[in-house]
């Protein structure tokens, strides 16, 4: 029989506050985390407007080491992964270092660090040949990604399967789908799951405002992000991370932890299309929320509530709305839909993770976080996509989505145990 | 006399957005849609942020929606001129 | 065999040593370096001089034209290496169902040299100075995002970056997705990071070599072993259900493959030991096969003194001093990153075709406590029914595949 996969500790670093029950509070609150950029002067750029994190590296725990050796993306991740495994209370010095496993995702790696090193080492731009002698010590953990996936596994003491999972911003679901196949084929016991990424730097800001994707409402960053809103003008850059601890439900029955939820069922689909363009009838979307069910063995009608890319560009919440309505049918008229970008915007690849941490909070708390900024109907998005207001409802079972340059489409399905 | 003819798009296309195999670009092409020259938004957000840069001309956001054929694109871009006065 | 064994039916090679399989094997065989000066920029005030190039590889009639300004020289690598692949393997993905074919890439840096002109750009003239397509060519999915669109393959499509052990995971990933949900996955990888920036940014890990000698600067096993040779290109392989091979005809293809394990080392921070003994071990029991039954093994090779003897010492806890013959044909093209694990494989499969083993060009001592059986100045000719690929990545990513022989003959 298959392995079943359990949620049992949940970190997160998301804008508006560190740790997860800050995060909770935010969405719960409806309040949003969007502001203008501070990061870095942004006034000769399209889009200003950022969803940051106030984060203090040393107030999280970092030592001056960890802080110096990292970049952002990193110390969200490890930071996450703290509070993670001490939500969870497993012992993994008592484990087999073996059996423990990461799965990272990350769009952009660390390009915060990447881009502020190749600044000094170009003299501003100035030097193509760049000047090798101001390479600092861990600039070769900046050009790899993988680097985020080395320090949680480092920190952890993990031996097992660690990788990063790199799909755009599918990335986080993935990961965290990547771990529970690890978990369901008897490769580890125990994965340490989750995505980061600490995009809000020049260059990615650039790279999205030469395609125009990033909101230009500058003039009312708290009101940016408006996913399903008929005036909505684009996403809104964010941060964070989300990491998670799975294992597998029987061990984690045994040891008596909380159980947030079970993974029932995860799917992704490529659109095979365009690598930042979607057709409007989310048909791949769509495939992989029916593969997704179908992995947990539950029908459209068992879905209580959908958490959605929700990005807030034109093109993608239309493209969504047609997949739900697709893969679930009038079930999709039902159930609260909502998007927690409009509250943390949209940090690329950790997002995924993040709203897979925010369904995992949503089923063991019974609330559903609003979609904030949502005032003005779209004839295209007629759902009910939970405006403003946080609600109470009843869940058993919660699909979350995600969908990513590349024309990634991944789906999760996680249910109450 | 226009300051922006086809043949700076056709220079610009070919450059920054390269050229597909089966389109002769030197060919009567004003009229085809960029998309069946195989020229997607994302080319042709790239073609008008080089004029942008080229020629220092403010090309505004919504050039995509009005740039669906080289002459449309000539003409838009010819408007932005004049509009910036240059 | 079981129905959905994972058979490798395509090979595209984009390597230093050649493009496509046979000027690769051809040139590994006759132990035909692809290491040279760097000429893609000058080099010369840079303790590294050297890298394996792929000389003869300009993207223009390669690539479509259109996709040349809007993706990287890695990318422009993959495209090519998965076109090449997926004809070598005769197969029309028009013909297949679009939900069951996926793509399943390592990445080691994405697209560097592409990501360092926009930055380029940005720092001297300002953000509007950056180009719409870097948005779609720097991140580590362009690749993976790239064939799929191209070849219309819309299964659960995947990107892994574990640094040069990637290339393994990709694969292993490529075979759980052929046991569950797909019948084909086109998988593999390339890397590209020769630029300036993406050549800078190895220099402080020290694992470089600053040899100016083509022929002696990477020598992993031997006793002036002083780090690596940067390289690019790779190998894009398409692997496919055995079914799916079998109804056109194709058996077992170029091989099979039967194992595979991944694991990750604490030892350079902690006190425990290193983990490749038991990763072999691992993807050893995965295969279903005992130490006798591998007839080879291509060492990940890193020529750093102390990983040297870390992968001698576990090739000799598993199968005994001298108890297997080992080579690492990638000091001809220095190490891949991303590509490099699928360069391996693809020239495993290879070596198990005609039943020879290439030799490891460059090291002819070697250094004390290295206790393997190191292939050397000549092709071993040998009965080659299993070969065993390592692979490990920067930061303490170790993996193990274990291919088995295929029926297809040499064209």
């Amino acid at each position: 029989m298959t392995r079943q996969v359990a949620i049992t500790g949940v970190g997160v670093v998301a804008p508006g506050g560190v740790g997860r029950e800050n995060f909770w509070g935010l969405l719960t609150a409806g309040r949003t985390a969007t502001r203008a950029i501070s990061l870095f002067d942004a006034k000769d750029f399209r889009s200003r407007i950022g969803a940051e994190v106030d984060f203090d590296a040393k107030a999280a725990g970092l030592t001056a080491q960890e802080i110096r050796r990292m970049d952002r993306a990193g110390q969200f991740a490890v930071v996450c992964a703290r509070e993670a495994i001490a939500d969870s209370g497993v012992d993994l010095t008592g484990m087999d270092p073996g059996r423990i496993g990461v799965s990272i995702g990350s769009a952009v790696g660390c390009t915060m660090g990447l881009e502020e090193e190749y600044a000094v080492l170009s003299d501003g731009g100035k030097r193509w040949l760049v000047d090798h002698t101001y390479g600092v010590p861990h600039l070769y953990g900046y050009m790899v990604p993988s680097t985020l996936a080395v320090e949680v596994a480092a920190e952890v003491r993990a031996e097992g399967s660690v990788g990063l999972v790199s799909t755009g911003c599918t990335s986080g679901l993935d990961a965290v789908g990547h771990a529970v196949q690890l978990i369901e084929e008897g490769s580890a016991d125990i994965v340490i799951a989750g995505a980061t990424d600490a995009p809000i730097s020049p260059i990615t800001s650039a790279c999205f405002d030469a395609i125009k994707a990033t909101s230009p409402n500058n003039a009312d960053p708290e009101h940016a992000s408006r996913p399903f809103d008929g005036t909505r003008d684009g996403f809104v850059l964010g941060e964070g991370s989300a990491v998670m601890v799975l294992e597998d439900l029987e061990s984690a029955k045994a040891r008596g932890a909380h159980i947030y939820c079970v993974v029932g069922g995860y799917a992704s689909r490529s659109n095979a299309f365009h690598m930042t363009g979607l057709k409007p009838d989310g048909r791949e979307m769509a495939e992989a929320i029916r593969v997704a069910l179908a992995g947990a063995k539950l029908n459209a009608s068992d879905v209580d509530y959908i958490n959605a890319h929700g990005s807030g560009t034109k093109q993608n919440d239309r493209h969504e709305t047609a997949a739900f309505k697709a893969s679930l049918g009038h079930r999709a008229y039902e159930i609260p839909v909502s998007s927690i970008k409009s509250m943390v915007g949209h940090s690329l690849g950790a997002i995924g993770s993040i709203e897979v941490a925010a369904c995992a909070l949503a089923l063991d708390r019974q609330v559903v976080p609003p979609t904030a900024n949502l005032h003005t109907p779209d004839p295209e998005c007629d759902l009910d996509y939970t405006p403003l207001t946080a609600r109470d409802h009843k869940m058993d079972a919660v699909l979350s989505v995600g969908s990513g340059f590349g024309g990634f489409q991944s789906a999760m399905v996680l249910a109450r145990h | 006399m226009s300051k922006f003819d086809l043949d700076d798009l056709r220079a610009i296309m070919r450059e920054s957005a390269g050229v597909d195999e089966d389109i002769d670009l030197n060919g009567d092409i004003a009229d085809i849609e960029f998309t069946e020259l195989g020229y997607d938004s994302l080319a042709v957000l790239e073609l008008a942020s080089q004029v942008q840069r080229k020629y220092s001309v403010p090309i505004p956001d919504d050039a995509v929606h009005e740039m669906l054929t080289p002459r449309a694109a000539v003409d838009y871009i010819n408007k932005q001129f004049s509009i910036a006065g240059v | 065999m079981s129905p959905t064994t994972a058979v490798v039916t395509g090979l595209g090679i984009v390597a230093p040593t050649g493009l496509g399989i046979e000027e690769h094997w051809q040139a590994v065989l006759a132990g035909k370096s692809g290491i040279s000066r760097i000429t893609r920029f000058d080099p010369s005030e840079y303790p590294t001089k050297l890298a394996g190039e792929v000389a003869g590889f300009t993207a223009k009639g390669r690539v479509p034209g259109r996709l040349i300004p809007q993706t990287d020289h890695w990318t422009h690598m993959a495209l090519f290496a998965a076109e090449s692949s997926l004809a070598d393997a005769g197969v029309d993905p028009t013909e297949l169902p679009e939900f069951e074919m996926a793509v399943v890439t390592s990445s080691s840096s994405g697209g560097t040299d592409f990501g360092q002109h926009e930055m380029e750009r940005l720092y001297q003239n300002g953000p509007s100075w950056v180009g719409a397509y870097q948005s779609i060519a720097w991140f580590y999915a362009a690749t993976t995002g790239q064939i799929s669109i191209r070849h219309g393959m819309r299964g659960p499509c995947g990107v892994i970056c574990a640094e040069q052990a990637g290339g393994l995971d990709a694969i292993g990933q490529a075979r759980r997705l052929l046991r569950t949900q797909s019948q084909l996955v086109v998988t593999g990888g390339t890397d590209s990071s020769l630029c300036p920036y993406g050549l800078v940014a190895q220099l402080p890990t020290g694992l470089l070599s600053t040899s100016d000698s083509s022929d002696r600067a990477y020598l992993p096993f031997d006793t002036d072993a002083a780090g690596y040779v940067p390289g690019e290109g790779g190998a894009i392989l398409v692997t496919e259900r055995e079914t799916t091979a079998s109804a056109r005809g194709l058996g077992k293809g170029y091989g099979t493959i039967l194992g595979y394990a991944a694991g990750f080392d604490q030892s350079e921070r902690t006190d425990r030991k290193p983990v490749l003994a038991s990763v072999i071990r691992r993807a050893l029991d995965d295969a279903q096969l005992n130490t006798a039954d591998i007839d080879v093994v291509f060492a990940d090779a890193s020529a750093d003194p102390k990983q040297d003897l870390v992968e001698a010492e576990a090739i000799t806890e598993v199968f005994g001093a001298r108890g297997v013959p080992v080579t690492a044909p990638k000091t001809l093209t220095g190490r891949l990153f991303g590509g490099g694990a699928p360069l391996d494989v693809a020239t495993a499969l290879l070596a198990l075709r005609d039943g020879v083993i290439p030799f490891t060009a460059g090291p002819n001592r070697l250094a004390n406590g290295i206790e393997i059986d190191l292939v050397l100045n000549t092709p071993r000719e040998a009965q080659l029914r299993h070969a065993l690929v390592l692979a490990r990545g920067y930061g303490g990513f170790t993996a193990a595949m274990v291919v088995g022989k295929g029926d297809r003959a040499a064209s």
